[in-house]
């Protein structure tokens, strides 16, 4: 259930990034979803994408630093609490959040949040207990 | 014209001196003959006795000694005296972080402290100056050479050393401090810090003794100019004895070798063959009134140029110029030795690839370290503050290696430059060596 996000090391510098979304474009791969952490010195680039496999290949071939990092994406509303209600349940289940960001559908009642958490299989049972809605690979692309 | 601390030696005659010379340098490789067996087994392969050794013009027959020797015979191996009659060790950097540690007795404590009277009372310091030092105290030689020679002279000592800038100003202001002794680019440091704090006129500095890193014609004018006082340039070398092995007098051309206590030499690098004055060449010396840790043509990596020209200040002793390059990789940086190994040690046990690339730079006359390391897969996580925390480590690994700061910055695979498929380690934007 979990959906893998390719994380690739950028160095600061003028032009990188637009590089790695060239790369993407030329292999005909379409982002979902793009998040950036950045350093002083270096940024970490989170992508997700329609072809995982694909993307991961010409990276490799251009020569990038990355790896495939899973993490949870949950389908919620566009609305005030969704969000809060999300981070009450891992705040009681003792679940330490690393990072999130969330992707735009374009749809009002359907968003997508994408959460690094410290334990993916805990954090997946007690969402689902909670009913919240865990959004598969395929989900994403659609 | 001239204030010699000792005026018999400093400007005997040249024929003086290559007697002094003669009959100490048999009685020294005797002495490491005797007491050394790396000397002694090199000897005995190259079919030198001591007793080959009738003079200076002998010199060229002795085996030469290399940082890689010092490394090697760590921590006794080139003691020439039983421990119990040394009172003193100084340590320096090594080529892979094994340290050089040098021993002193006290006769040779005394000598380099003489030594360094002698680059104090050329600079116009006599037992009326305040002499502040802010050299490093400690392994460093620095601080502990010009202490010494300022007792020698009968200063007053203020043993500061480095650091704490707002107290280096207040002592320098309220005991009157009037010979500064610091690298240079300290000094340049100290200089604007006094300006900003505007209290330039309650500083009564009238010389400055700066060594243990390379400096410019420019930076020379900068500081003269901005603290009113003439700068003098000292040079030396744990392994010889510290600062003090020469020094720069009032002509400011070029630092006399203390040429009763060391020989010096220019060789060709490559060859090892002995090249006339005034070529350039690389620096060697042979230390012929050390006791503890004497060495044989110790090749010091630093090129040089040699010259028996007179001098105006009377004194005698050859002179060297600054140290136009370095004949190996060794880079100094705000005052202390750095090799390019050392820091690829640190990154081979870090877990890191071995490409790196040293870069340094002078800002406001401060020397800034950064090593860039190219990011590996085993190195790379999804997450930041995992990167941060092993940048982190390393800078920490770097510093403990080091002694100093390294800022550490990770970059793109294979974006460090390579020439003929040769990665350029070192990028030195300093320009320190003018020819």
């Amino acid at each position: 259930m979990e959906v893998k996000q390719i994380s690739v090391f950028v160095e600061n510098k003028v032009g990188n990034l637009a590089e790695v979304a060239k790369v993407m474009s030329d292999a005909g791969i379409s982002l979902h979803a793009i998040s950036l952490a950045d350093t002083k010195d270096f940024g970490v680039l989170r992508l997700l994408v329609d072809d995982t496999y694909n993307a991961a290949n010409v990276l490799r071939d251009k020569g990038y630093i990355f790896s495939l990092t899973p993490v949870i994406a949950v389908a919620t509303t566009d609305e005030p609490g969704s969000l809060y209600d999300i981070l009450t349940i891992f705040d009681e289940a003792d679940i330490n959040l690393e990072y999130l960001y969330d992707v735009n559908t374009g749809k009002k009642d359907k968003v997508y949040i994408i959460f690094k958490v410290s334990d993916n299989v805990l954090a997946q049972n007690i969402l689902k207990k909670k009913g919240v809605r865990i959004i598969t690979q395929e989900e994403m692309s659609e | 014209m001239g204030n010699y601390f000792q005026p018999e030696i400093e400007t005997a005659s040249q024929e003086q001196i290559k007697e002094w010379q003669s009959e100490r340098l048999v009685k020294q490789v005797k002495h490491v003959y005797d007491n050394v067996a790396m000397y002694r087994e090199r000897m005995d392969e190259m079919g030198v006795k001591p007793e080959d050794i009738k003079g200076v013009e002998d010199l060229h027959k002795l085996p030469f000694t290399t940082k890689d020797d010092l490394r090697e015979q760590y921590p006794y191996g080139l003691l020439a005296k039983p421990l119990s009659e040394c009172v003193r060790i100084q340590s320096t950097s090594g080529t892979t972080g094994r340290r050089v540690v040098a021993f002193y007795t006290q006769h040779d404590i005394d000598l380099w402290d003489e030594c360094c009277a002698r680059a104090i009372v050329a600079a116009g310091g006599t037992n009326e100056d305040v002499v502040h030092v802010c050299y490093g105290y400690g392994l460093f030689t620095g601080g502990p050479g010009l202490n010494g020679g300022s007792h020698k002279v009968g200063s007053l000592t203020l043993p500061m050393s480095s650091g704490n800038t707002e107290r280096q100003i207040q002592f320098m202001t309220d005991l009157g401090s009037t010979i500064l002794c610091c690298t240079p680019s300290y000094a340049a440091y100290l200089a604007e810090s006094i300006h900003e704090r505007g209290v330039k006129d309650k500083i009564k500095l009238k010389a400055g003794i700066f060594g243990a890193e390379a400096w410019t014609e420019e930076m020379r004018h900068d500081i003269e100019e901005k603290l009113g006082i003439k700068a003098y340039d000292i040079y030396g070398l744990t392994e010889i004895s510290g600062p003090g092995v020469s020094f720069e007098c009032s002509e400011q051309t070029g630092m006399h070798v203390n040429e009763d206590h060391f020989i010096a030499e220019v060789i060709n690098p490559k060859t090892g063959e002995v090249l006339p004055d005034g070529e350039k060449g690389e620096l060697v010396f042979t230390s012929i009134t050390k006791e503890a840790f004497p060495l044989l043509r110790y090749r010091t990596r630093d090129i040089c140029i040699l010259s028996r020209k007179k001098c105006s200040c009377g004194r005698t002793h050859v002179k060297m110029t600054k140290p136009l390059g370095r004949s190996d990789d060794m880079l100094i940086v705000k005052g202390v030795n750095v090799f390019p190994s050392q820091i690829e040690t640190v990154l081979l046990n870090k877990g890191y690839a071995a490409n790196y690339q040293i870069i340094v730079t002078r800002v406001n006359n401060s020397d800034n370290l950064e090593v860039q390391v190219e990011m590996t897969p085993e190195m790379f996580s999804d997450s930041v503050a995992e990167i941060e925390k092993n940048e982190k480590e390393l800078v920490g690994a770097l510093k403990a290696m080091l002694g100093i700061y390294a800022d550490v910055k990770l970059v793109a695979p294979k974006s460090i430059t390579r020439s003929e498929g040769k990665a350029v380690r070192v990028i030195d934007k300093r320009n320190l060596y003018q020819s």
